[in-house]
């Protein structure tokens, strides 16, 4: 069983909503990821959405180079994936200091607030300071209510100010994953 | 030293982009980048001194925002084997107008010439013909090189994948500029789009 932990119906309902949302109203045209429980709902919505193109990837790096493309091309991107996926990045993060190009990601915490997993720990525990030595600005919510406001920070000062940003999602937002037989 | 039985990768890719027309075109770092810059500077070149394995993303993420221009990544077996789950993420995707151009020599030649993966074992076309890209084929002649240019600019039949097995000689380098800005704003404005 690989589902997240049961969270109140409204804040399992509202964030992702508001996340895709404010994607919609920033133009954000190709959505890369790489799965993840805590994405899931948002992914759903990328699939469905025709003025977005959702491009699943085999490994995380790869979206960092297809936003790099497709800003070349003329349009804005986001990568969602999850903090393991974040150390896959990191030759890949140069890119937006040699683009200087609106990177936006946003990343599903694992490794903290009551994982079971231990092999989540590492990498969870150095995500930010990875993005941050990367050159990456990196934006935190915790809380389901304060989900759009710092989505749409990082939005606006990733695509109006080329300044590349993370949003990490917290495990405590998004639940601990429920490991049962 | 040059082996008479392949081809020269100069050569190559001067034909491939002789008639290139609107076509955007990244090469991957190392020998690629300068068999671009040796076929002529172009306001649509997008020239990579590293990112290693990331030459076809950044061609797909060009590929998906420009469907009516041909995207053409030319990179060599190194760089095609350190990003080879982006032949999956483009045989996924389909894009119409995208065409992949390994230049294989077999070596790491911008390293002092180590051998490579394909020297021995991997077959390129068949990952990228296993991966979902149909048009996968190996090219050993400069007439077929000819005819596969043209098809290049078939924005309605790709993606496309060609391995052409080149010879190992280390030549002069063509250097491109390396101002990664530089390019991307020449891209972008040879596309109609402004700075921020």
């Amino acid at each position: 069983m690989h589902a997240r932990t049961d969270a109140p119906p409204e804040t399992a309902a509202s964030w992702p909503e508001d996340i895709f949302a404010i994607l919609q109203r920033f133009d954000v045209r190709q959505v890369p990821y790489v799965p993840d429980a805590g994405h899931s709902q948002l992914i759903e919505r990328v699939l469905g959405a025709s003025s977005m193109r959702a491009v699943p990837l085999t490994t995380e790096e790869e979206g960092v180079a297809l936003l790099a493309g497709a800003w070349a091309g003329g349009q804005r991107g986001v990568l969602l994936m999850q903090s393991s996926g974040v150390g896959n990045c990191v030759n890949m993060l140069s890119l937006t200091q040699i683009f200087r190009f609106p990177f936006l990601t946003l990343v599903t915490m694992r490794g903290e607030w009551g994982e079971f997993n231990p092999w989540q720990v590492p990498m969870g525990s150095s995500t930010a300071a990875v993005f941050e030595l990367s050159g990456i600005k990196v934006l935190r919510a915790s809380h389901a209510e304060e989900v759009r406001e710092v989505v749409e920070a990082a939005a606006g000062q990733a695509y109006n100010a080329c300044t590349p940003t993370a949003v990490l999602l917290s495990q405590r937002l998004i639940g601990a994953k429920v490991f049962t037989k | 030293m040059s082996q008479a039985n392949l081809l020269e990768r100069r050569s190559v890719v001067s034909r491939l982009l002789a008639e290139r027309n609107d076509a955007i075109v990244v090469g991957g770092l190392g020998a690629s980048t300068y068999d671009i810059a040796a076929a002529g500077d172009h306001d649509r070149n997008f020239y990579l001194w590293g990112a290693m394995g990331g030459a076809v993303m950044i061609g797909l993420g060009m590929a998906l925002a420009q469907p009516k221009l041909p995207v053409v990544v030319i990179t060599g077996d190194g760089e095609m084997l350190m990003g080879m789950g982006s032949l999956a993420t483009v045989g996924l995707q389909k894009p119409a107008n995208l065409t992949i151009v390994v230049l294989d020599n077999e070596v790491y030649g911008e390293t002092g010439g180590q051998a490579s993966h394909t020297a021995s074992t991997v077959d390129l076309v068949g990952v990228a013909r296993s991966c979902g890209i149909q048009d996968a084929r190996a090219i050993a002649t400069m007439a077929d090189i000819g005819t596969f240019a043209s098809s290049m600019q078939d924005v309605s039949s790709g993606p496309r994948f060609a391995s052409i097995k080149i010879d190992s000689a280390n030549l002069e380098r063509v250097l491109s500029s390396r101002d990664g800005q530089f390019t991307v704003t020449r891209i972008r404005g040879a596309l109609g789009f402004g700075p921020i």
